[in-house]
C-alpha cells in the first residue's frame, strides 16, 4: 500500500515540477496544484497510515478503545489545504494582472523587470 | 567604565551637530570628551600599579551566557592610555587639519567612533565583546581611509583595509570560539588563568594560528602588511591616529593579551618570531626605498609592528618589558611624525620629502617637533626611543642574529627619522615652495607627544614602575620588577646603540643611491602580496559575473529548474550518506479500493500534463483532488476529506473563472526543452519517492500525538481531536494561518482593485 | 453561465446550504466539521448563487462586504483568547463558561468555540473576496 502512495506522490510531484516549468502561466499555477496535492498527500502518508478510526472519541467514552489515525498530520494538512488553496487564488490574480499589464502569457517573454 | 564607552559613543553622534553649531571649535570641543577618558585612567593608575584592576559587567542576553564585561589591567591601562591620550591631541588637531572643511563633522564623527571601538577593544574582558569592538574598529578604519570618497585609490584602498582585516576576523572568531569551547569559559580573565589546560587540548595548534590569523592581519603582518601603506590613502590625522600609533596595535595587544593562555610555548614562540622578523626587516627594507612622506612612515610602522610581534614571540620577562616599553615610544613619536608631515603637506601641498627643504624658517616650529620625535625614532639619548631601545638590545643578548637584525633595522630607524625629521626643514629650499607656519590647534599635539618623547626619558624609572610594569606583569601573568634608566651605565648595548646611530647616519648620507635601487626593486611589486591581493579580487570578481550571466537569466523556467535540480541533489546526496534504502517492512496490505483510487490519480495526473486544453486540464487536476478526499476517507480523517472535496470544487471555479481572461496555451516549448525539463521533473518525483519509502523505516515519535488523543476530550471538552488541535491547542498556529488567508485574500482583491483604478484613470 | 435550472435549484439549496455549514461549525469541537470546513461551505453557498445569478447579487445577499468580514472574523478569532489572560492563563488558553439556556438545562460555551466562529468567518469573507473580485473581473 505505501509503495503505491510513493508511486502517487512521486506521480503528483513529477506533473507538478513539469508542469511549472512550461511557458504558459496557467499551467505554472496548475503545476503548483499538482505539486500541492503531493506534498500534502507525503505529509500524510509519512505520518504513518493507519486504517484505523478517525481521531473522533465516541459519544459516552472518556478514552480511545483502540489506537485511531494519528490527529497532527491531518490538523497540519487541513490548514495545508486551506492555505495552499489562497496562494493558488492570489497567484491567479497575480498572473491575471501580468497577463494584463505586459500582454503576454508566455513566461520566457517576461524576462524584462520594466515592462 | 561602560558609562564612559557610552559617553564616547554618543559623543560621536554628536559630532556632526557640535561642527554644525560651533564650525570653529568643534575639536577643541569635542577633544573634552577623550580628555575625560584620559583623565579618569590616570586616576585609577595607582590602584592598577599595585596589581588591581576594575572590572565591571552585566548580563547581556542572559540565555546565550553573553556578559557584556568589562576590566581594566595594567595592559589595558596602557593602551587606553594612549588611546584617549593621543585621541584628545588628534582631535584637537583635527580642528586645525578641516578647517573650513565641510565634511569636518563627519570626519570626526569616525574619529571618535573609532576612538570608542578601540577603547572597548582594550577594556572588554568577553571574547565575543572583544571581537565585536574589533569589527567596529575595522568598520570605522574603512570610513576614515575612505573619507575622500571621491578618489578612487581612496575607496579602493579603504575596501582592501577592510577585507583584509575583517577576513582575518572571521579567522580570530573562529579561533575565539574554539578557545571557549577548550576553556569551557569566554572570560578573558579566566581564560589567562586556564594556559596549561588550553596547550594540552588537542585544538591548540588551530587556536594559535587562528588567533595569529586574526591578530595579524589587523596589525600588518607579513604578508598581510600591504593594506598599511595603501591605508594612507587616510586624511592625516587619521593615519597618524589609527594607522600608526592604535589601530594597528589591536593585533599587538590582543596577542599581549592571550599571551598568558596560548604563549611560552614552541609553536607560539616559531610562529611569532618568524613572522615578527619577516615583517620587521621587510617593512624596514620597503621604507629606504620610499621617499613619499606618509609611505615611509607607514613602512616603518609595519617594521615596529613586526619589532613588537617578534619581541612577543621571544616571550622572555626581558622582551615583554622592551615590548610595553616599545609600545609606549612608538606612539609617542611615530603619532608625531605623523602630524609634523600632515602639517608639511597641509602648507606647502607637497607630499614627496625629495621636494621639500629649508623649511626651518618658515615652520620652525614643526622643525622642532619634528626633530624631538625624530631623535626619539633613531634611539639617540636622551629620549624615550633611546630608554626603549636600551632594554630591547638587553632583552635579545641571548640572541646575536636578532641583535644583529635589530641594529641593522635600528638604523633604518634612524634614516627615517632623519628623513623626515630633518630633510624638509635643511638645506636650500627649492624654488616656488611657499610655507608658513602651521595653526595653534595644529602644534599643540605634535609638541605634547614631541615633548613626551623627551620628558617621559627623565622619568625613565616613574614612567617604568607605574605603566610599563603593570602592563608587562599583565603579560607575563607574573610580578615582575621594570627598571627603566636614561643611564644604564657604559655597557656593550650603549656601544651598540651608537653604532645604531652611526651606521643611520651613514645611510642618509648615502640615500640617492638606496632611492635609485629601492626604485628597481619597487619592480617585484607584481609578486607581492598586494598584487596576489588584486589579483584574487578580480577574480572572484569575474566569478561573480560568469555565475551571474550563467543562473540568472531572467526567464522563470530556468529558476525553477535550477531550484529543483539543486535540491533533488542534495537530498539525494544527503539520502546516499545516510545509508540509501534499508529495504521495506511493515508494509500494509494494498486493498482493492485505495489501488483503484491510486490509479485514477495517477491517471488524471498524467492526463492533466498531457492535455492541451485547459478547461480538460483543470477538470483532471480537481480529479486528483477528489482522489485525495478518498484517500482522506479510507484513512481516518474525514475532516480533510470534506475540506478537501470543497476545496477542490471551488479551485476549479475560481479557474474557470478566470479562464475567460486568459488566452488558451498557446506557447508550446521544443520537444529538446520538454524532454529536458521531464527528466528534470521525474528525477525531482523518484527522489520524493524514494524519499517516502524511507520515511516509513523511520519511528515516528507519537508522543505530541498521544498527549493530544488522551487530553483532548479531559482538557479541551471536545471529541473531535483534530479540531481541538486547530482551536485550542495549538489555536495560535490557526490565528497565524487565518492571517496569512486574510492577506492572501486583500492582496489579490487590492491588485484587481488596483487595475480597475487605472482604467477609470485612463477613460 | 447562467441557466434556468440552475437558477431554481440554486433557490432551493441555498438555504438549507448554510443552515449546513452553520450546523458543520457548531458540532465541530465533537464531530467531523469546524471553522474551516464550515466557512467553506458558507462560502460555496454564496459562490453558487453568484454563479446562478450574478456576483452582483450575490453581494446584496451577503450584505456586507467578504473583506470587513474577514476582518470581523479576525477580530472575533483573537478575542476568544483574551478571556484566559483575567484568569492567568496563557493568552488563547481555551476558557470554559456553563451558560443557562432555560430552567435545568446547561450547557458549556468554550472560547475554542469562539474561536472557531473567528475562522468561519475569516474562511468565509477570505473565499468570497476572491471569488466575489475575479467574477467582477471585465
Amino acid at each position: 500500500m505505501e509503495v503505491l502512495l510513493a508511486i502517487v506522490i512521486g506521480t503528483l510531484y513529477t506533473g507538478g515540477l513539469y508542469l511549472m516549468m512550461r511557458r504558459n502561466l496557467i499551467q505554472l499555477i496548475i503545476g503548483l496544484g499538482l505539486l500541492s496535492h503531493g506534498a500534502n498527500l507525503l505529509i500524510f502518508t509519512a505520518g504513518g497510515l493507519r486504517q484505523g478510526g478517525a481521531p473522533i472519541l465516541a459519544e459516552g467514552e472518556k478514552m480511545f478503545a483502540t489506537v485511531p489515525a494519528d490527529p497532527l498530520p491531518q490538523a497540519l494538512i487541513l490548514t495545508a489545504i486551506v492555505i495552499s488553496f489562497a496562494v493558488t487564488a492570489f497567484a491567479l490574480v497575480l498572473f491575471l494582472r501580468t497577463y494584463q499589464a505586459v500582454g503576454t502569457d508566455d513566461v520566457d517573454e517576461l524576462k524584462e523587470t520594466d515592462t | 567604565m561602560f558609562t564612559l564607552l557610552i559617553t564616547c559613543f554618543f559623543a560621536a553622534v554628536l559630532a556632526p551637530w557640535v561642527h554644525r553649531r560651533v564650525p570653529k571649535y568643534a575639536g577643541a570641543l569635542l577633544a573634552l570628551v577623550p580628555a575625560a577618558v584620559f583623565a579618569w585612567l590616570i586616576r585609577q593608575l595607582p590602584m592598577v600599579a599595585h596589581g588591581h584592576s576594575v572590572e565591571q559587567s552585566f548580563q547581556w542576553v542572559e540565555g546565550l551566557g553573553l556578559e557584556f564585561a568589562l576590566r581594566l589591567d595594567g595592559l589595558g591601562l596602557l593602551f587606553a592610555l594612549l588611546i584617549s591620550g593621543i585621541g584628545t591631541l588628534i582631535i584637537f588637531y583635527t580642528q586645525g587639519y578641516f578647517k573650513g572643511h565641510p565634511q569636518q563633522g563627519r570626519f570626526l564623527m569616525y574619529t571618535i567612533a573609532f576612538m570608542a571601538s578601540m577603547l572597548g577593544v582594550v577594556l572588554a574582558n568577553h571574547l565575543l565583546v572583544l571581537f565585536i569592538f574589533w569589527e567596529l574598529t575595522s568598520f570605522t578604519s574603512y570610513l576614515l581611509i575612505g573619507f575622500n570618497h571621491e578618489d578612487e585609490a581612496a575607496r579602493s584602498a579603504a575596501l582592501q583595509a577592510m577585507l583584509v582585516t575583517v577576513l582575518g576576523g572571521l579567522f580570530l572568531l573562529a579561533g575565539m570560539i574554539l578557545m571557549a569551547q577548550a576553556t569551557g569559559t569566554w572570560k578573558l580573565s579566566e581564560i589567562v588563568q586556564r594556559g596549561a589546560e588550553l596547550q594540552a587540548h588537542p585544538h591548540y595548534l588551530p587556536i594559535l594560528i587562528l588567533i595569529c590569523i586574526g591578530a595579524f592581519t589587523k596589525s600588518a603582518q607579513f604578508p598581510f602588511h600591504f593594506w598599511l601603506p595603501n591605508a594612507m590613502h587616510a586624511p592625516t590625522p587619521a593615519s597618524a591616529y589609527l594607522h600608526s600609533s592604535t589601530m594597528v596595535k589591536a593585533g599587538i595587544y590582543l596577542l599581549a593579551r592571550l599571551h598568558p593562555a596560548l604563549g611560552g610555548t614552541g609553536e607560539w614562540g616559531a610562529i611569532l618570531t618568524t613572522i615578527g622578523v619577516a615583517t620587521f626587516l621587510i617593512g624596514a627594507l620597503m621604507a629606504i626605498g620610499q621617499s613619499v612622506l606618509k609611505r615611509l612612515l607607514a613602512y616603518s610602522t609595519v617594521s615596529a609592528l613586526g619589532a613588537m610581534v617578534m619581541l612577543l614571540g621571544i616571550g622572555t620577562s626581558g622582551a615583554i618589558q622592551a615590548m610595553a616599553a616599545f609600545v609606549l615610544a612608538h606612539a609617542l613619536y611615530k603619532a608625531t611624525l605623523f602630524m609634523v608631515a600632515g602639517g608639511i603637506t597641509h602648507e606647502t601641498g607637497e607630499t614627496s620629502v625629495d621636494r621639500l627643504g629649508g623649511l626651518r624658517k618658515a615652520m620652525p616650529f614643526s622643525f622642532t617637533c619634528a626633530m624631538l620625535a625624530g631623535l626619539s625614532m633613531g634611539g639617540v639619548m636622551p629620549f624615550f626611543g633611546f630608554v626603549a631601545k636600551e632594554v630591547w638590545l638587553h632583552a635579545l643578548g641571548d640572541y646575536p642574529l636578532l641583535l644583529l637584525a635589530t641594529v641593522a633595522v635600528g638604523a633604518t630607524y634612524v634614516l627615517v627619522g632623519i628623513t623626515v625629521g630633518w630633510k624638509p626643514f635643511a638645506g636650500q629650499r627649492p624654488d616656488g615652495l611657499h610655507a608658513h607656519a602651521v595653526p595653534i590647534s595644529m602644534r599643540i599635539g605634535p609638541l605634547v607627544l614631541g615633548l613626551g618623547s623627551l620628558f617621559l626619558a627623565f622619568f625613565a624609572g616613574w614612567i617604568g614602575h607605574a605603566i610599563v610594569e603593570p602592563a608587562a606583569a599583565a603579560i607575563a601573568a607574573k610580578d615582575l620588577e621594570v627598571h627603566l634608566h636614561l643611564w644604564a651605565g657604559f655597557n656593550k648595548y650603549l656601544l651598540m646603540g651608537i653604532g645604531t646611530v652611526a651606521i643611520g647616519l651613514a645611510l642618509y648620507r648615502t640615500r640617492p643611491v638606496l632611492l635609485k635601487t629601492g626604485a628597481r626593486l619597487a619592480g617585484f611589486a607584481r609578486f607581492g602580496p598586494d598584487a596576489a591581493y588584486r589579483l584574487i579580487l578580480s577574480s572572484v570578481l569575474k566569478f561573480a559575473a560568469w555565475q551571474t550571466r550563467l543562473l540568472q537569466t531572467g526567464t522563470l523556467r530556468h529558476y525553477i529548474r535550477y531550484a529543483v535540480l539543486t535540491t533533488t541533489a542534495l537530498v539525494a546526496a544527503a539520502f546516499i550518506r545516510a545509508g540509501g534504502f534499508q529495504g521495506l517492512e511493515n508494509l500494509s496490505p494494498i486493498s482493492t479500493r485505495i489501488a483503484l483510487v491510486a490509479v485514477l490519480m495517477i491517471a488524471a495526473a498524467i492526463f492533466t500534463v498531457h492535455s492541451n486544453s485547459r478547461l480538460r486540464s483543470i477538470l483532471s487536476m480537481g480529479l486528483v483532488g477528489y482522489g485525495m478526499a478518498m484517500l482522506f476517507t479510507f484513512f481516518g480523517a474525514p475532516d480533510l476529506a470534506m475540506t478537501q472535496l470543497v476545496i477542490e470544487t471551488l479551485t476549479v471555479i475560481l479557474l474557470a473563472l478566470a479562464f475567460s481572461h486568459l488566452p488558451p496555451f498557446r506557447h508550446g516549448s521544443s520537444m529538446r526543452t520538454r524532454g529536458t525539463d521531464l527528466a528534470i521533473a521525474v528525477g525531482g518525483g523518484v527522489v520524493v519517492m524514494l524519499l517516502v519509502l524511507a520515511a516509513l523505516d523511520v519511528q515516528t515519535p507519537t508522543a505530541v500525538s498521544d498527549y493530544y488523543l488522551e487530553h483532548s476530550y479531559k482538557y479541551a471538552h471536545g471529541r473531535n481531536v483534530v479540531n481541538v488541535i486547530l482551536v485550542d491547542f495549538r489555536a495560535l498556529d490557526t490565528l497565524g494561518e487565518i492571517t496569512v488567508l486574510t492577506i492572501a485574500a486583500l492582496g489579490a482583491s487590492a491588485l484587481l482593485k488596483l487595475r480597475q483604478g487605472k482604467q477609470e484613470d485612463k477613460s | 453561465m447562467t441557466s434556468l435550472i440552475l437558477r431554481t435549484a440554486t433557490r432551493y439549496m441555498f438555504p438549507p446550504l448554510l443552515v449546513f455549514s452553520v450546523y458543520l461549525l457548531l458540532r465541530g469541537h465533537h464531530y467531523p466539521g469546524g471553522g474551516f470546513v464550515g466557512g467553506l461551505f458558507a462560502g460555496s453557498a454564496f459562490t453558487l448563487y453568484a454563479l446562478a445569478f450574478n456576483v452582483e447579487s450575490a453581494r446584496k445577499l451577503l450584505r456586507f462586504d467578504p473583506r470587513d468580514i474577514t476582518a470581523v472574523g479576525l477580530a472575533v478569532a483573537l478575542a476568544s483568547g483574551i478571556p484566559a489572560l483575567f484568569s492567568g492563563y496563557a493568552f488563547m488558553t481555551g476558557t470554559w463558561w456553563k451558560v443557562p439556556i432555560r430552567p435545568g438545562v446547561v450547557i458549556d460555551v468554550g472560547s475554542p468555540l469562539i474561536f472557531d466562529i473567528g475562522v468561519y468567518l475569516v474562511v468565509l469573507g477570505v473565499l468570497l473576496t476572491l471569488v466575489f473580485s475575479l467574477g467582477e473581473e471585465e
